[in-house]
């Protein structure tokens, strides 16, 4: 089960994290040719409620759906940070917004944190990109997928009007994290 | 050219029911089944066919039995409450064998019980649920693929052996998102309902000369029939007559007795040399399979029986497995159906184990294993 | 000439289940009248019924014909009018099927306004299962389940229908035979959903628990209750007392269902391009 890859996208109802665990998932499966699996779960709440989306990657069909021991976490509210961090593995990936979540987990973790929310809203523009600045940051950290195919799986799912807005959203997001990661 | 996509269990699901033929859907919103009905009143208007939601499940269920008696192939989605109330009607689709397919989303239960969590607990809903001696078949996918494939085929069966079929993921199958192929027209062969053959005042809706699925004609066209609810003869009409009664009842249970093969599929992996087999359906076969690859690495001999047709239950094949392993697990999302079932199959011949859980959590690898080691124990 | 029946008629179908006294017989001799004068198809004709004595009317037809469960016809019929909108669809019932169990699916399909007729034979109690009180049952009425007289208020159901929003609705009697092939006409020819309640009356099971002393007796209290329209234009509230207006009570010009649904099609097309 070693090239079985998971990751969890988590924070509140609203935020975009479900859509960004399916673009994920779809870099990997349509555009990487992996396979890729993406599942959810979710309160009776539109919005507000911890909510996470996850996505396994490999290159064996994908049995299990759910995570079992995950590779890479991001958390952007404590309460999703606090509720989905439990099966995060010993050296796994955890990116957070360094705003919004102050207490971390106990444990090992390579944590990686800045403002996500503050990036999409002050240098992308809009706060509603903060799921795409969050995915460009997975993608740089976890390497799973290739740059090229997240960013083709992401202009694929968003409205055209709306594609400089999201690329922008994407690269910030990606820059941020290799940078955060050296700093 | 097969289209690749990458979709949700239960958009895969209307995406079959599109490639069927079906041209009706009626429903009502429930969680977790909706995305099926916004499919639906997606697609359908663009290829001519027709979409309503209803006032309720019950009202759902009488339009696509509506709609299938002009000759149109009809579809309706829900979930555990739903099932409940779609009942009534579907006797009513079996007693007067109108074709149609019913998907149902399973989430916990009973009454409202956990609307955004898994289960699988329908399942013998599915075959009980409505009341009196009828035939049932139910589909239990496991992947999104398949929740497209089982819904072709559930529409191909209903239309062959003139009944409803039922076809019920479990939450996470369907709400689950999969690269699939959808192929190109014509790939998947279609089977229609047999069409009357005889002069329209000849026609019998029941007619038995045909065999034990008579020709069904449609509303609208030049055959004028009766359908009733009541117990009825070849002609349609109802009747009283303890020897018609006996047979019509007698012949609509051949419809599937005599043809489980043609009917019941399943999936075998690693149980030609196993000690201990999961019997498993849905989302929790798939966690069997990843305890039974961990299992075999360390050199455990498992294998996995997955049921993919519920109903009619896979019987023979498994008692054939009861007679060749030590024990048989049965882990499922519900607290013992499929456990009873196998153990009316095994008859004695190997122990049977089972793991339940109805809390709205999956069945998870790490469990399974535990206990196909304590099986052999 | 005397008008045949029988080309409506299904051969061998005969004698009907109803009581001697109960006027659905005289309600279905005005509906295939009223199919007769419109010249309607056997063949692309649906008669769709729930579950009662009134509902065992569409065994008798030949035609399409639908006996479905209990207070469900006009959801079935919706999925048959939907598919194959060329069809005619009639709905038959009694009152207990239409507006207690099946209430739900009757104010919807009169939201909806789909081109269905719907023929409600009304006759104040549930006399399949013996005499139950139903949703019409006048209050203080005596019925197997209100042996001390009814405490329930009834359903006017030409108000509920008009109400919920069906585009025609009607009442007769089935005492006033020859009105109720008229209305059935007039109904079916409107383009939408169309109501006619005919006032009828059970014997067997409500008129000897509620001092009808005969079947005339029953029959003379329809035709004394019932008021046209035209009538009651003329007359004063104490008069209407105890009364009931009778004739076309309701009518109205609003998009129909299936050509709405139509345009959803057309609008669903042109997106796809």
């Amino acid at each position: 089960m070693s090239n079985r890859y998971e990751l969890r996208f988590s924070g509140a109802g609203g935020q975009g994290l479900i859509l960004a665990g399916i673009i994920m998932a779809e870099a990997a499966a349509i555009y990487d040719g992996k396979q890729a699996l993406q599942s959810q779960s979710y309160g009776p709440e539109a919005r507000g409620g911890a909510s996470k989306s996850e996505v396994i990657i490999s290159d064996e069909p994908i049995d299990y759906p759910k995570a079992t021991a995950v590779d890479a976490l991001l958390a952007l509210t404590q309460e999703a940070c606090d509720k989905y961090s439990g099966d995060l593995k010993e050296n796994g990936i955890l990116l957070l917004d360094s705003d919004l979540v102050k207490k971390l987990p106990k444990g090992k973790y390579r944590v990686v944190k800045f403002p996500i929310i503050n990036t999409a809203k002050n240098e992308v523009g809009r706060t509603i990109v903060a799921n795409i600045v969050a995915l460009g940051a997975m993608v740089a950290l976890t390497g799973i997928v290739s740059k090229e195919s997240a960013e083709k799986a992401v202009l694929a799912r968003v409205p055209e009007a709306f594609t400089d807005l999201n690329r922008k959203a994407f690269l910030a997001g990606y820059e941020k994290a290799v940078a955060a990661k050296k700093g | 050219m097969s289209k690749i996509a990458f979709l949700q269990g239960n958009e895969a699901c209307a995406y079959g029911a599109l490639y069927a033929g079906c041209r009706f859907f009626a429903g009502y919103p429930i969680t977790p089944s909706t995305e099926v009905a916004e499919v639906m009143a997606k697609e359908l208007p663009k290829v001519g066919g027709k979409f309503i939601q209803m006032e309720d499940e019950i009202g759902a269920m009488a339009a696509i039995i509506g709609a299938s008696l002009t000759g149109v192939k009809s579809l309706t989605a829900t979930s555990g409450p739903g099932f409940s109330l779609k009942q009534e009607n579907l006797g009513y689709a079996c007693i007067t064998e109108v074709p149609c397919v019913i998907i149902n989303v399973m989430r916990g239960g009973p009454s409202t019980g956990m609307p955004t969590g898994p289960s699988q607990s329908d399942v013998m809903q599915a075959k009980w649920g409505t009341h009196g001696d009828h035939p049932a078949i139910c589909i239990v996918p496991a992947s999104v693929q398949e929740l497209f494939t089982e819904t072709v085929r559930a529409f191909n069966l209903s239309e062959k052996y003139r009944m409803p079929v039922t076809v019920m993921p479990d939450e996470i199958v369907g709400h689950m998102r999969e690269r699939i192929e959808i192929p190109e027209p014509g790939v998947i062969p279609l089977t229609d309902r047999t069409p009357p053959s005889v002069e329209p005042e000849e026609y019998k809706p029941y007619d038995t000369r045909f065999g034990d699925v008579p020709p069904l004609a449609a509303f609208g066209s030049e055959y004028r029939f009766h359908v009733t609810g009541l117990n009825k003869a070849e002609d349609g009409f109802p009747t009283t007559r303890a020897e018609l009664v006996q047979q019509e009842e007698e012949r609509q249970m051949r419809k599937i007795e005599d043809h489980i093969d043609d009917i019941v599929s399943y999936e075998e992996y690693m149980l030609d040399d196993a000690d201990v087999a999961v019997v498993a359906f849905g989302s929790t076969a798939r966690s069997a399979r990843f305890a039974v690859r961990e299992a075999r690495e360390a050199g455990i001999k498992a294998g996995l029986f997955r049921i993919i047709t519920y109903w009619p239950f896979p019987e023979k094949q498994i008692a054939g497995i009861a007679g060749r392993v030590k024990a048989i697990i049965t882990p499922e999302m519900n607290l013992g159906m499929t456990f009873h079932e196998v153990m009316r199959c095994a008859a004695g011949k190997s122990t049977v184990s089972g793991i339940f859980r109805v809390d709205g959590e999956p069945i998870n690898p790490g469990q399974i294993l535990d206990k196909i080691k304590e099986a052999l124990r | 000439m005397s008008f045949d029946y029988e080309k409506y008629i299904r051969p061998g179908k005969l004698p009907h289940i109803w009581c001697p006294g109960c006027g659905h017989g005289i309600v279905m001799k005005g509906l295939i009248r009223a199919m007769d004068a419109l010249g309607m198809k056997k063949n692309n004709t649906a008669i769709v019924s729930g579950i009662g004595c009134a509902s065992r009317l569409p065994g008798y037809i030949d035609c399409c014909t639908l006996h479905t469960t209990h207070g469900r016809a006009v959801a079935f019929a919706t999925g048959i009018k939907m598919a194959k909108p060329e069809m005619q669809v009639l709905c038959v019932g009694g009152d207990g099927d239409g507006v207690a169990i099946g209430g739900n699916h009757f104010i919807h399909a009169c939201r909806r306004n789909i081109n269905i007729t719907y023929l409600i034979m009304n006759n104040n109690i549930y006399g399949m299962t013996g005499g139950q009180f139903s949703p019409t049952t006048p209050t203080g009425a005596k019925a197997s389940t209100t042996p001390y007289g009814n405490p329930d208020p009834p359903f006017d159901i030409a108000k509920l229908a008009i109400g919920a929003g069906a585009t025609f609705v009607a009442r007769g009697t089935a005492y006033h035979a020859n009105q109720i092939e008229k209305l059935l006409v007039e109904a079916i020819r409107h383009k939408g959903f169309s109501v006619v309640e005919i006032l009828d009356s059970c014997p067997t099971t409500y008129g000897r628990r509620n001092r009808f002393r005969s079947v005339v007796e029953m029959m003379n209290n329809l035709k004394e209750i019932a008021v046209s329209v035209q009538a009651a234009e003329h007359m004063s509230p104490e008069q209407m007392q105890g009364k009931v207006l009778t004739g076309v009570l309701y009518r109205d010009n609003r998009p129909e269902y299936v050509e709405e649904y139509q345009k959803v099609i057309e609008a669903a097309q042109d997106f796809a391009g």
